[in-house]
């Protein structure tokens, strides 16, 4: 999912071209010609460093969210209630991979394979969305997350599909049209247990919400006043909307959703507002989403341990492929 | 950190339906060619996108280089001759 | 807490109950690796066949519902038996343990079920036959899935294939319980439900050695030992894999979900 880490990392060398010869700056000015006539940009083009590094870093921290998006809710598939919403959530999941490996692939045409991209995350050089620092403690956090999360994700993808740089836009329309699935399973999953359930159930499903809502609202980041890399982001198509106008949007649409599955959100001061035509909240505790982001959040060593094992007690079988492929190889070429 | 023990990179073609063309959807790592396949199965249809799928490793493909692009593409862009288009014919006749 | 359904004792219900939860089980199992898998395309490979396998158990036990008499539901049947009426031959309920073995009892287990949806496609349930005719495809494709990666980690590294010696012994403790026959195959037999299960021995053995062949591995030596999964009397592994199954059916009585 989530472009919200992009956001926290303060500007490497800013958009100062070092440009040493003429020709660079020509290319550079073709380059930024194309960007501000629209055009797409593919892997092989000419782009000036610092977009490729822009790049690269943010599709592939949005490609490890995926991927570690996927243990918290992949905590509940043995778990899950009744077998539909097992082949749902499991489903569910397995799209998630899906979408880190797009982007995996997208983030590779820049020239940096997926395991050096793996490396650095599992060393925690990378970051990824804070949001799956969250744990998952009752089934109604997976509806939660469908509802909550997966909304905001698709709020914040949605603008990244006509992005400059074309294999990520290509990989964010593949991502965009799995999404919607994603968010719906888990507004019908809350719905059934609110309309139909028992007290136990209701009480868990706002339970549930209570705890994922703040998190939720940070997911699209600081403040636009406090957010670095913005204009140069808008300008290069990776960011095309604010920060704090998708939340707004995001924080309206909830709203009315929460009416009909009929739950509260833990802020007393959300109220509307005539005169903007939104939903007013109440102020985010941004210390806590910096202590979640520095690696103080409840689920960090576990998550990022998670893949870890995952990926050290895979290598004998990554190994035994290739060794296998070699023999085969040798005895073709024999 | 050395890559060369990662598995190569494989680019997916898939036919929706029959009749269209392959398309290229996206790429993705296996160790041999079956895996590929089965992988691009796993990975590129599981929303019955499918009905047919190639794939190809990537080093394997020769693209043109994108600086060459107006040698390569700008002349065909005086030769409307070629599209049918550019004859007007009498209305009679004119759904040929 | 909601007390278990009770599940009648008529046979051919059971031949029913053995191959649905030989599916649900297995489909739980391999649903763990979901997010764990050795590289992110396996993992995605392997979730496809949980989701197959969770699916056929759907059918399976709708149809099982419907002939039990007892008008049960799939999830009733899924969550809410006690462990002695689960009736998955004891292999398919033991941890997922490493991808070798992973592999190897999905070979086990595939070919067998190919097998039987094969035969299945003839029953004299109609409806079963249907759900044979869907599975079949699916099964193949997991036989074909685990037999590639079985010659891969067989003749790999030293390593893989070690392991795959490993999870081959311990696999092969618990394959006599897949071919032996009792009442159920007999009334099953006999009413046309569907074949007996040592019928599908010997091409299982033949299209198994072909592949453990190619994976240089040998075919270990029968065992004495016999699991009894599918009478009812299971591992200790199958309290927890059921603790956890059912919990939130058995936490929330008369929830809706
Ligand atoms: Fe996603
Ligand atoms: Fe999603």
């Amino acid at each position: 999912m989530y472009t919200q880490a992009m956001d926290t990392l303060r500007e490497e060398g800013g958009d100062k071209p070092a440009l040493r010869t003429a020709e660079e700056a020509q290319l550079q000015q073709r380059f930024d010609n194309r960007i501000d006539a629209g055009e797409f940009i593919e892997a092989k083009d000419w782009m000036p460093e610092n977009y490729r590094k822009t790049l690269l870093r943010q599709i592939s921290q949005h490609a490890h969210s995926e991927i570690v998006g996927m243990l918290p809710e992949g905590n509940w598939i043995t778990r899950a209630p009744t077998l539909k919403r097992k082949a749902i959530l499991l489903a569910k999941v397995q799209d998630e991979g899906g979408h880190g490996l797009y982007l995996y692939a997208a983030a590779e045409t820049l020239g940096t394979s997926r395991d050096q991209m793996l490396d650095a995350l599992h060393s925690g050089k990378a970051k990824y969305s804070s949001i799956f620092n969250y744990p998952t403690l009752t089934w109604a956090d997976v509806g939660a997350i469908g509802w909550l999360v997966d909304g905001a994700a698709i709020m914040n993808q949605v603008p990244i599909c006509r992005c400059s740089f074309a294999p990520y836009a290509r990989a964010m329309v593949r991502i965009c049209r799995e999404e919607s699935f994603h968010q719906r399973q888990g507004y019908d999953s809350l719905l059934v247990m609110m309309k139909e359930g028992t007290e136990a159930q209701r009480a868990m499903v706002q339970e549930a919400v209570n705890r994922w809502w703040w998190p939720c609202l940070m997911m699209f980041g600081p403040p636009d006043d406090q957010s670095p890399n913005s204009v140069q982001g808008m300008r290069w198509g990776i960011k095309r909307v604010s920060n704090d106008t998708l939340r707004q949007k995001f924080v309206d649409a909830a709203m009315q959703q929460a009416e009909v599955l009929g739950v509260t959100f833990p802020d007393p001061d959300l109220r509307w507002n005539e005169a903007t035509g939104h939903w007013d909240y109440g102020a985010i505790d941004w210390s806590e989403f910096w202590r979640v982001v520095g690696g103080e959040g409840p689920c960090n060593r576990e998550r990022l341990a998670a893949r870890v094992r995952a990926w050290e007690e895979g290598e004998w079988v990554r190994e035994a492929a290739l060794a296998h492929a070699r023999k085969f190889d040798l005895k073709e070429a024999a | 950190m050395s890559t060369e023990n990662e598995w190569p990179l494989w680019e997916v073609f898939v036919r929706t339906k029959a009749g269209l063309d392959h398309k290229h959807c996206g790429s993705l790592h296996a160790a041999d060619p079956k895996m590929a396949l089965q992988m691009a199965r796993d990975v590129y249809t599981r929303r019955q996108e499918g009905s047919s799928v190639w794939v190809v490793r990537s080093d394997q493909i020769v693209a043109s280089d994108p600086s060459d692009k107006d040698m390569l593409f700008d002349p065909a862009e005086d030769k409307v001759y070629r599209h049918p288009t550019f004859y007007k014919l009498p209305d009679s006749v004119d759904h040929m | 807490m909601i007390s278990s359904i009770k599940i009648p004792a008529a046979p051919e219900l059971s031949y029913l109950l053995r191959l649905a939860d030989t599916c649900l089980i297995s489909g739980q199992r391999l649903g763990e690796w979901c997010g764990h898998g050795p590289i992110l395309e396996e993992d995605i490979a392997l979730s496809n066949m949980a989701l197959d396998l969770i699916g056929q158990s759907r059918a399976l036990l709708t149809l099982a519902g419907q002939r039990s008499g007892e008008s049960f539901d799939e999830d009733q049947l899924a969550f809410l038996r006690d462990e002695i009426d689960y009736r998955n031959p004891t292999l398919a309920e033991l941890p997922r343990g490493d991808f070798a073995f992973t592999i190897l009892r999905n070979l086990v287990l595939s070919t067998w079920l190919k097998l039987m949806w094969e035969r299945l496609r003839d029953s004299s349930d109609a409806e079963l036959a249907a759900i044979a005719g869907k599975a079949l495809k699916e099964a193949r494709y997991h036989q074909q899935h685990a037999a590639d990666w079985a010659v891969r980690l067989g003749d790999g590294t030293d390593e893989s294939h070690r392991r795959c010696e490993a999870a081959l012994a311990q696999v092969w403790l618990y394959i006599p319980e897949l071919f032996e026959d009792d009442a159920v195959d007999a009334a099953a037999t006999a009413a046309g439900l569907g074949p007996a299960w040592s019928q599908l021995q010997e091409p299982w053995l033949a299209e198994i050695g072909e592949v453990l062949g190619e994976a240089k591995l040998a075919v270990p030596p029968a065992p004495t030992f016999r699991s009894s999964g599918k009478r009812g009397l299971h591992s200790e592994h199958m309290g927890y894999l059921l603790a956890e199954m059912q919990y939130l059916q058995r936490a929330y009585p008369g929830g809706a979900w």
